[in-house]
């Protein structure tokens, strides 16, 4: 079993997909000749040829449109959006086309899809190429929310979301692509060479939607992460000698809400964690299920730690990212109460 | 050449199913007027009165396995389609019985079998649609062509251009039809259009567009039948501009402020679609006034069998309100 970045467990998820099935086909900015801007689809143009894997013009909300009427006449379009921020074009066609289609069908039209999009900051992309606006897509209904923490993951959950029937959008963390980014942002990168979860299988397997994992056991105190967020909580566990449960929620839409409050009952403390933006992010959620599933086995108030409230700053970054002293902070003020 | 369908001469069996076509159209949506009024229908209700010859000419151009996908303006598409006047009603009055089970209403009805794939809500949204449905012919290798109907208002809306731009590079069979009917919603084509000849449209994207009267069903044919074998022959897209007209609002709740009763009455008495027909069957022998009268008499039966089932059919179960969300939601 070889070790895998995120990048390239992306793209063999690409190949896998593509080889088992004429109908997926894939798109976007800069996907077909250069291979994508974070090079996620480099090389599958040269073995599918141009009439699967080819470039778009610069038209978001013209491509997922296309990519609607594809899927809903036999295709299984997987397109890539190159910069979450960029959705925003999009979103009439993600919210009043590919999630409501079966629906507003009676059933009769689907629209089997994957909208990938690299998501989150660091990597200093300013307001326009570093947010993280999964909240938006969770609270359409109609579509999944997917979003992965590590090679291993990003594999089988896009394999995963290929084969599902329903649209998907798929974030990608985009400063894990090249490594397990836990926070500390002034040390030298960590290649996911030396993660133990960067060993990606070979071949065909997927991770089911809808399953959370339990990365980190522990009895204290139960942390809630998701993409770049579950590394600095771990290291931020490891670090306060905190005895911390760490669940890598891996699918926001649908929500594994069992393994959530089997392991906020057993800890009686929660802290939901997240890169974006707080007033009504997708923790306002968590918070809210674990208040309705846990609330007389709670020991104290859940806390969430986000992002500010204010656009992504550019050289402010690390200001701005809730990082392992906030996060640590968070802990050691829930663990006193 | 004499072969070609385009170059043929119409029979007056065609049009006689023109006229049927067109007049079923028009009972349809007066009738569906008048539910409105009586509260049976409730929300939005586009009618298509006026336009009847757009979609009747363009429909006879097509056949099976093509598509077609529309805005909301989108009773007129379905009938022509072929698909049940009982649900089409049906879906109107929000039944069990409507073609999308009551969940999508007057503007969101589909049909599988009927290959039409509905029925949007956002002013121009279907456009980009339209053209991936053209791609997924031309991925399959068919020679299937994608009807892609919008008004005049939505050819302001900047999704329609990247549909354009996508379809000329990509060489796809797709027809763009502009029913431009004078008003996007309240506002005129000179108040909301800086080109006001919409078949220009597409120059810039090197698609060949036309101007068609869109009152007259044989000349909407005729230029259906140029523009579909174009797209089929694969030579990409192509843009018609039909010059039509509403009578009606644009929805049940508007006033018509914005244009005089005298341009609605001249347009009615001069150039109706259908009374334009009815004229040259008569005049050329082809149907008496009894023969179309009989043909009138069958349409109102028919319609008022539709208004008969979208009335006894009943309201969806509740939990029909869980199914149809995300496919492993269903049965909660």
């Amino acid at each position: 079993m070889a070790k895998k970045t995120m990048i390239e467990a992306i793209r063999d998820a690409h190949h896998i997909a593509m080889e088992a099935d004429e109908k997926v086909v894939v798109f976007g900015e800069d996907v077909g000749y250069f291979g994508g801007v974070f090079r996620c689809t480099a090389g599958l143009q040269e073995k599918f040829g141009k009439a699967r894997c080819f470039d778009a013009p610069i038209c978001e909300g013209g491509i997922v449109g296309a990519a609607i009427g594809m899927a809903a006449y036999g295709l299984r379009p997987c397109i890539e959006i190159q910069f979450a921020d960029y959705a925003y074009p999009a979103y009439d066609q993600i919210v009043s086309e590919a999630a409501r289609l079966r629906h507003r069908s009676g059933g009769q039209f689907t629209a089997p899809m994957v909208i990938r999009m690299p998501t989150g900051g660091g990597i200093f992309g300013g307001q326009t190429h570093s947010q993280s606006p999964e909240a938006l897509f969770a609270h359409v209904s109609g579509l999944k929310t997917v979003i992965p923490s590590t090679p291993y993951d990003a594999k089988g959950l896009l394999l995963a979301s290929i084969e599902d029937n329903d649209p998907v959008i798929f974030l990608e963390p985009k400063r894990l692509y090249n490594g397990p980014f836990d926070g500390e942002h002034d040390k030298s990168i960590v290649p996911w060479s030396k993660h133990d979860d960067a060993e990606v299988p070979d071949g065909h397997y997927t991770v089911p939607l809808g399953k959370a994992k339990i990365v980190r056991e522990g009895k204290d105190v139960t942390i809630l992460a998701y993409g770049t967020m579950v590394h600095v909580a771990k290291k931020t566990a490891e670090d306060q000698g905190i005895d911390a449960e760490v669940i890598d929620l891996r699918t926001l839409v649908p929500l594994d809400t069992e393994t959530i409050a089997q392991s906020v009952q057993k800890t009686g403390r929660c802290v939901v964690v997240h890169e974006a933006t707080r007033t009504c992010g997708y923790g306002a959620e968590l918070v809210s299920i674990v208040n309705e599933l846990c609330f007389w086995a709670l020991e104290a108030p859940v806390e969430r730690v986000t992002g500010w409230d204010t656009p992504y700053p550019h050289s402010q970054e690390w200001d701005y990212f809730p990082g392992p002293k906030r996060l640590g902070a968070a802990l050691n003020q829930i663990m006193e109460a | 050449m004499s072969k070609s369908p385009r170059k043929a001469k119409i029979t007056t069996d065609q049009k006689l199913k023109f006229y049927k076509d067109m007049l079923l159209i028009r009972r349809f949506e007066e009738k569906a007027g008048q539910l409105y009024g009586r509260g049976l229908i409730a929300g939005f209700c586009h009618l298509y009165i006026g336009q009847e010859a757009v979609v009747v000419g363009m429909q006879d151009c097509i056949g099976d396995g093509d598509q077609v996908v529309t805005g909301y303006r989108d009773h007129g598409h379905m009938l022509a389609c072929g698909m049940d006047p009982d649900g089409v009603m049906a879906e109107l009055t929000g039944r069990e019985g409507g073609y999308s089970r009551g969940k999508g209403g007057s503007m969101h009805m589909f049909s599988r079998e009927k290959n039409f794939f509905g029925g949007h809500g956002i002013v121009g949204a279907q456009v980009p649609i339209g053209t991936g449905l053209a791609f997924s012919n031309k991925y399959k290798e068919t020679d299937r062509v994608c009807l892609t109907y919008f008004g005049d208002g939505a050819t302001n809306q900047g999704q329609v251009y990247e549909a354009f731009n996508m379809a000329s590079l990509w060489k796809l069979p797709v027809v763009y039809v502009i029913e431009n009917n004078m008003y996007a919603m309240g506002t005129s084509v000179e108040r909301h259009a800086s080109e006001t000849e919409l078949f220009k449209r597409g120059i810039s994207f090197e698609i060949e567009g036309m101007e068609v009267d869109g009152m007259d069903v044989m000349k909407v044919r005729e230029a259906g039948m140029k523009a579909v074998e174009h797209a089929r022959s694969g030579k990409g897209p192509m843009i018609l501009e039909m010059k039509t007209y509403r009578y009606r609002g644009h929805s049940m709740s508007d006033p018509a402020k914005y244009r005089k009763r005298e341009e609605v009455d001249d347009i009615r008495s001069h150039h109706d679609p259908i009374e334009g027909l009815k004229k040259q069957l008569i005049e050329a022998g082809e149907a008496s006034e009894d023969d179309l009268k009989a043909i009138d008499k069958d349409i109102k039966a028919v319609v008022a069998k539709s208004v008969d089932f979208a009335q006894e059919s009943p309201l969806p179960d509740p939990k029909e309100l869980w199914t149809d969300v995300l496919i492993e939601s269903e049965g909660v």
